[in-house]
């Protein structure tokens, strides 16, 4: 288990001073200008040593990506932050913009040395207003006492760093369509390649990522690379902010071990499943977009990337979605295809139509008015879709109706033979 | 207030916010403020948009006309015509479902007497389902206007509609009494020394 020296969010649940004042007591902001002065190279080599993976969901490795932005490139690059949570069951980065603001900054001046940008936008989901309201505060704080705009940290680089609100568009979580919508366009995601690092915002060098991210990355930087690379297991390192939500008696967001048993990490945070271990039916690990694993997944489940991989599911923004067995699985997944139907952009044929077809088709099966063999129809309609679209929200829409054909087939035929069964009745 | 309202004009204040705004992008990305300041012009004119608002966002941002509908009908935070003085959306996305969003919905329609996407006849409240709006520890939960009300079931629901009737504020946050935040309700399990 976690101990609390080795937990970056030491103020996550809000309940500590949020003044830059506060955070300087538990650490922050300290020494920043040397971190800032030991340059590029250095940064971009302890983040890759620390293992740290993308903690939007993709879990690319973090400093790997920052080795891509080009050196010679004579336009700006940016350092965009994806602040746009909207993954079904996800509320982990609302916590850090709220409640730890001040380590974003700091991570987003760190960050943007690593890859040679002077400029920041921090792209924050519309609804977050409040959200913003925070950070926005906690920027103008930084501002204030120069720790960012000309000589931030007076380590004689200069970095601004804005915030860019969006307006209700899940799609905008996908990096190229954050870029579009920061240049004031529909969020459609962009064809790739060029991938943002040569061709992003404006044109221009840009990285992407999320805010857990670059959140822990002055910690990282501070604490050195092994110290992170210690925590959890090889290729999966680190600590990690875990939302739990639904049928647990203590939903909550908590920071723990990467790799921590599943089990473990609901009974010691959230007072276990509502009615026991054993009332458990389905766990959603990583957010709305990756398979459902049943009990038996879940008893020996380690939490994180390729320990959920191992049961055919993903870590995603490790999101767990806890159902018990009262759970109706076949509507909950209906209800996710309403959600890809409604947030899909419309650019790629297979996803637009698609995920209405899936919508309809679940609808019938959750009503009982399919036919059995539209299962297996619906099955090929999901390998008709995913991997045919420009970006991952057509896969996101099909994986979680294959998880839940895999796992509760017998849910779904039990609800149309239900159906048939009372037509009989009614016939007799 | 009409859906064919003809004038529009950002206010003296609102033109200075603009103007922090574009300074926000780089030289000749002008573009890059249409959100922000279609957003401007929603919280100016009673939280929605009318074509007018966004013939002058064009104008302000070198953009054609067109290009700027179709940022405003893309996004669905902006509203193109008018809402009630309480926008009351009510997330029914999973993890709220799984924990009791149906009732939170069904009190707010019975308690309003409309539907999914309609607005009272005084003008006080509109009423949509919405997705996830990233509060899903604090399940089921609903946004109005700008602030989230968590934990909630349908009494607590009808709670807070009933203190926005009486034209006051109602605390936003949790609605259960026993936490401020996202920590577990049993107490907090990590971070127990304080600071």
């Amino acid at each position: 288990m976690l101990h609390d020296k080795d937990r970056i969010f030491t103020n996550i649940y809000g309940l500590n001073d949020k003044s830059l004042k506060g955070v300087q007591s538990r650490g922050g902001w300290d020494n920043t200008k040397d971190l800032v002065a030991k340059g590029r190279e250095w940064i971009v080599d302890e983040m890759k040593a620390s293992g740290l993976r993308g903690r939007g969901g993709a879990g690319f490795s973090t400093g790997m990506k920052w080795s891509f932005m080009p050196k010679d490139n004579p336009l700006p690059s940016y350092l965009v932050i994806n602040a746009d949570e909207g993954e079904p069951g996800t509320c982990k980065d609302r916590e850090i913009l709220r409640s730890e603001p001040h380590k974003l900054i700091e991570g987003a001046l760190l960050a943007s040395v690593g890859i040679g940008a002077h400029t920041c936008y921090i792209y924050v989901r519309g609804e977050f207003y409040r959200e913003a309201e925070a950070l926005q505060n906690a920027i103008d704080e930084a501002y204030a006492t120069g720790m960012v705009g000309k000589n931030a940290c007076k380590s004689g680089y200069d970095f601004d760093v804005y915030i860019h609100l969006g307006a209700g568009a899940y799609i905008c979580g996908e990096e190229s369509a954050l870029i579009e919508s920061i240049e004031g366009k529909k969020g459609q995601p962009r064809l790739k390649p060029p991938f943002p690092a040569n061709c992003g915002l404006y044109g221009c060098p840009t990285t992407v990522n999320n805010v857990e991210s670059i959140a822990v990355v002055p910690e990282i930087l501070r604490r050195g690379a092994s110290w992170f690379s210690g925590i959890g297991r090889e290729n999966n390192k680190g600590t990690k902010l875990f939302c739990i939500s639904g049928h647990v008696e203590n939903p909550c967001t908590v920071e723990e071990e990467m790799g921590i048993p599943m089990k473990e990490l609901l009974e010691k945070h959230c007072g276990g499943v509502r009615g026991g271990w054993n009332n458990l039916k389905a766990v959603i690990p990583g957010g709305s977009s990756v398979p459902m694993m049943n009990k038996s997944q879940c008893d020996g489940a380690l939490m994180d990337y390729d320990g959920l991989k191992e049961h055919g599911s993903g870590l995603g923004t490790a999101a767990v979605i806890v159902m018990d067995q009262s759970t109706d699985v076949v509507r909950a997944i209906t209800r996710l295809s309403a959600f890809y139907m409604h947030e899909s952009c419309g650019q790629c044929t297979p996803c637009r139509e698609g995920t209405g077809w899936m919508w309809r088709m679940m609808e019938r099966i959750c009503e009982g008015n399919a036919h059995i063999d539209e299962i297996d129809l619906l099955e090929d309609v999901t390998r008709r879709i995913e991997g045919h679209t420009i970006c991952a929200l057509g896969d996101a829409a099909a994986w979680p109706i294959q998880g839940l054909i895999k796992q509760f087939r017998g849910d779904m035929e039990a609800k149309i033979l239900a159906k048939v069964g009372a037509h009989a009745d009614a016939a007799e | 207030m009409s859906e064919n309202a003809e004038t529009f004009a950002f206010s003296a204040e609102n033109l200075e916010k603009a103007k922090a705004i574009f300074a926000k992008y780089p030289e000749g990305r002008e573009a890059s403020a249409v959100m922000p300041l279609l957003m401007l012009a929603q919280r100016q004119n009673d939280n929605w948009l009318p074509t007018v608002a966004m013939d002058i966002i064009a104008d302000m941002c070198g953009m054609a006309p067109i290009r700027v509908y179709e940022v405003a009908t893309f996004y669905t935070m902006y509203n193109l015509k008018p809402v009630g003085k309480n926008f009351v959306q009510v997330c029914t996305n999973i993890s709220c479902l799984i924990r009791g969003a149906d009732d939170v919905f069904k009190v707010c329609k019975k308690k309003l007497g409309i539907e999914n996407g309609e607005t009272t006849p005084d003008g006080k409240f509109t009423l949509l389902e919405v997705e996830c709006l990233g509060a899903c520890v604090n399940a089921p939960m609903m946004q109005i206007n700008d602030d989230f009300y968590e934990d909630l079931d349908g009494d607590s629901a009808a709670k807070v509609l009933d203190v926005l009737a009486r034209d006051e504020t109602p605390t936003p946050g949790s609605q259960a009494g026993k936490r401020d935040g996202c920590q577990p309700v049993g107490g907090i399990t990590t971070l127990k020394g304080g600071k």
